[in-house]
């Protein structure tokens, strides 16, 4: 689903490679250290992130070249993921339609998205009207309209608690299903990697480590990870 | 085997192509100009009189501008008092105030039959005279005083309050205060604001040919205008106006260096919780320094309202129809503006700081009476000049605004960059979806007020229009100036008044538009 060839980014002396392959539909925790290039990864995968070298195949086709809309990918970032002037149903149309003109139809399905989030009777609030939770909560429903084969999260739901972080990342992995998407989500916690990842992939010295099952790394961690969650 | 990730341009196009359409367009100006000068040049003792006195009366300008600017920003900014909101708002009035209004009521207050001279009248004592070197500096502080006090208080409101309560809770005296806090911002900020009220008061024109005049007061606007006017000396208006651009552009890029920048009115409104600055002679001189501030703005702005309310009634009908071309010459100006600065702001907000800016600082430094003797000389041959007097003036109106308009919007350009490029880029928006739904509502408030700014300042303007006018059309701040010539005060007072609603009107309009969906 998610190929990456020899893929290699520097940035100053920092370098981040990363080589393996992601199947359709699995759900990976990204995890390490601070520093360690975990969003730089994202971004490359994503397009914002310029590659020094190989490529990046996105369900067949190799998307390297591609503007970061072109890519099948939708990705959520730490910060910044709705328009504050705009609706929250104007922010999930955007996912339909940049120009955002939409169509009957297509306003209906961003109602429908929002209520399939909990967020029926919301559409007409600003993001600023409403909690960080709800935020999340939109910004999800527009990933649902998007129907990429790829979502990526670059720790969307960082500011929220512990109790609404997992109810997120349930929503998330619920969101994911339904559409049969890959997701790919930078995590600091080994518990929301058990709770919303099937697998693990570790990020180290500019290495991100090819994946492996969650309960297998868990239980047996290698020595630098086990640095790093300090077990 | 480097590849760059693709980035979202905006304006990558519009914004080289309309910065450079305003270089061409002044470039052409002065190409025409010098086509005109007599080579090679020769440069008088009257000449040299001219340059001495613009720079003398920019540099006592912008010194006496600072100087009483220091104490009332210093008080504005420690002391909670009631109208303060309003003073502050006053104080950028003057900005936006038609030059030749401000002149009247300055006139009505300091001159030769005003307030201030009636009541040395009654003490025995010679009435004052503000022609001259005098009412030109007097006018320029009138203007420049209140804009460097609202840069000097920005600097005093960016200190932060947590340093205040260090300083409070250390028993630190004022003295101390002032050395560790507030000398370090003035050091900063007092440069640039004298810098700017400078570049300003080097370009002056409609102060100077009210106020000024004669051998001893002429500036090289007013220079340009009289030997264009008076001699039809293309040649001298040539030469002078290649020196204004030389000492303006000089200046204006040194300038550029230390200016700090345009901010909206937000935050000013807060005063300093302030823990020296307690005992009563302090409060005592801030009081004088405030009310002294406030008499100083008030005044001529009083004298206009009551002086122009008695001569509403009096104004010949050649008025009204002033404004009516006043008010198309504005909107036309406010129109391009907004055609101009968009595309050049989104560039330069995409774009390392300083570099590009400065081609829009031409239009500062590049005279308006310059660019309108160039376009002059370019449509003479070919048809009556008079016939574009106005739209001349409108497109000269706009280059005039397009540096301050440009300063005001591309930190929200550069901010709405900042924010949302990552998001832009994943939704695909691009091209005029991008302006429609992200760039043009984040920057609606600055947009607003840099259109306000300008509509004020155009229907205000009383420069290039002088060139080319003819006695049967006239802008109401040209109508004006020819009542006040022909001694009919009332009529002159009641076109003030009208003149005064009509740009502060088109100003609040535009900047209530900008503030509207803020809500």
């Amino acid at each position: 689903m998610l190929r990456l060839e020899d893929l290699r980014v520097a940035q100053g002396s920092f370098s981040l490679s990363a080589a393996f392959e992601i199947e359709k539909g699995a759900r990976i925790a990204v995890i390490g250290p601070s520093g360690a290039g975990k969003s730089t990864l994202l971004g490359a995968i994503g397009g914002y992130v310029p590659l020094d070298h190989g490529r990046v195949i996105v369900a067949g086709d190799d998307v390297t070249d591609a503007a970061p809309d072109q890519r099948g990918i939708a990705m959520l970032f730490q910060d910044g993921n709705l328009f504050p002037h705009l609706t929250l149903a104007q922010n999930v149309g955007l996912g339909l339609r940049p120009a955002l003109r939409l169509t009957a139809d297509e306003t209906e399905k961003a109602h429908v998205a929002l209520a399939r989030v909990g967020l029926a009777g919301f559409e007409g609030r600003t993001p600023g009207d409403v909690s960080g939770g709800q935020q999340s909560r939109a910004a999800l429903a527009r990933v649902l309209v998007q129907a990429k084969p790829l979502i990526l999260l670059d720790e969307p739901f960082a500011a929220l608690g512990p109790a609404l972080r997992a109810e997120m990342l349930d929503l998330t992995s619920e969101v994911a299903r339904a559409a049969g998407a890959t997701v790919m989500m930078i995590t600091h916690d080994p518990q929301d990697a058990e709770r919303a990842a099937d697998q693990v992939v570790f990020v180290d010295a500019g290495l991100a480590h090819v994946p492996q099952p969650v309960a297998e790394i868990m239980a047996d961690p290698p020595e630098a990870l086990r640095a790093y969650l300090g077990f | 085997m480097a590849r760059r990730a693709r980035s979202v341009t905006v304006a990558a196009l519009g914004g080289p192509l309309a910065a450079g359409s305003v270089f061409v367009l002044i470039l052409v100006a002065l190409l025409a100009v010098m086509s005109r000068a007599d080579w090679p040049v020769t440069f008088g003792a009257a000449d040299w009189a001219v340059l001495r006195f613009t720079v003398w009366q920019a540099v006592l300008s912008a010194l006496c501008s600072v100087v009483f600017a220091i104490p009332v920003a210093r008080a504005l900014a420690r002391r909670q008092f009631v109208g303060r909101t309003f003073l502050v708002t006053l104080l950028g009035a003057p900005f936006i105030l038609p030059v030749i209004v401000a002149v009247l009521g300055i006139l009505a207050v300091f001159g030769r039959a005003g307030w201030v001279s009636e009541l040395l009248g009654l003490f025995g004592l010679p009435p004052l005279s503000i022609y001259g070197l005098e009412g030109v500096v007097l006018a320029h502080v009138f203007f420049n005083m209140p804009l460097a006090t609202r840069l000097i208080l920005q600097g005093w409101q960016a200190i932060p309050s947590e340093q205040y309560r260090l300083a409070g809770q250390l028993g630190l005296p004022p003295r101390t205060v002032f050395q560790t806090l507030e000398w370090p911002m003035l050091r900063q900020v007092v440069p640039g604001a004298a810098a700017l009220v400078f570049v300003i008061c080097l370009t002056s024109f409609a102060v100077a040919l009210t106020l000024g005049g004669g051998p001893r007061a002429t500036t090289i606007e007013l220079a340009i205008y009289q030997a264009f006017r008076f001699d039809f000396d293309l040649g001298r208006a040539a030469i002078l106006s290649l020196v204004q651009l030389v000492v303006a552009g000089t200046a204006a890029v040194l300038a550029l260096w230390i200016l700090p920048p345009l901010v909206l009115q937000s935050g000013l409104d807060r005063p300093l919780q302030r823990w020296d600055a307690r005992g009563a002679p302090c409060r005592v001189l801030d009081a004088i320094w405030i009310g002294l501030a406030a008499l100083f703005l008030l005044l001529p702005l009083s004298a206009v309202i009551l002086s122009g309310l008695i001569g509403l009634f009096d104004m010949p009908i050649s008025v009204w129809t002033a404004a009516w071309t006043s008010l198309w010459v504005g909107m036309l100006s406010t129109g391009l503006l907004i055609l101009w600065a968009l595309p050049v702001a989104a560039w330069l907000g995409q774009t390392k700081r300083g570099g590009a800016e400065a081609i829009t600082l031409l239009g500062l430094a590049a005279s308006p009476l310059m660019i309108g003797t160039g376009w002059f000389i370019m449509i003479y041959p070919f048809a009556s000049p008079q016939a574009f007097a106005m739209p001349v003036t409108a497109v000269v109106n706009a280059l005039v605004a397009l540096p301050f308009a440009v300063r005001i919007l591309v930190p929200g350009m550069r901010q709405s960059f900042t924010d949302y490029s990552r998001l832009n880029q994943a939704l695909g928006l691009r091209g005029w979806p991008l302006w429609r739904i992200v760039l043009l509502p984040r920057i609606r408030a600055r947009l607003g007020f840099a259109a306000g700014l300008t509509a004020a300042m155009s229907v205000g303007d009383l420069g290039v229009v002088t060139l080319f006018a003819d006695p049967d059309v006239a802008t109401l701040p040209l109508q004006m100036y020819r009542l006040m010539g022909s001694y009919r005060t009332d009529a002159a007072a009641g076109a003030a008044l009208l003149l005064l609603v009509l740009a502060l009107g088109m100003f609040w309009i535009c900047d209530y538009w900008g503030r509207y969906a803020e809500t």
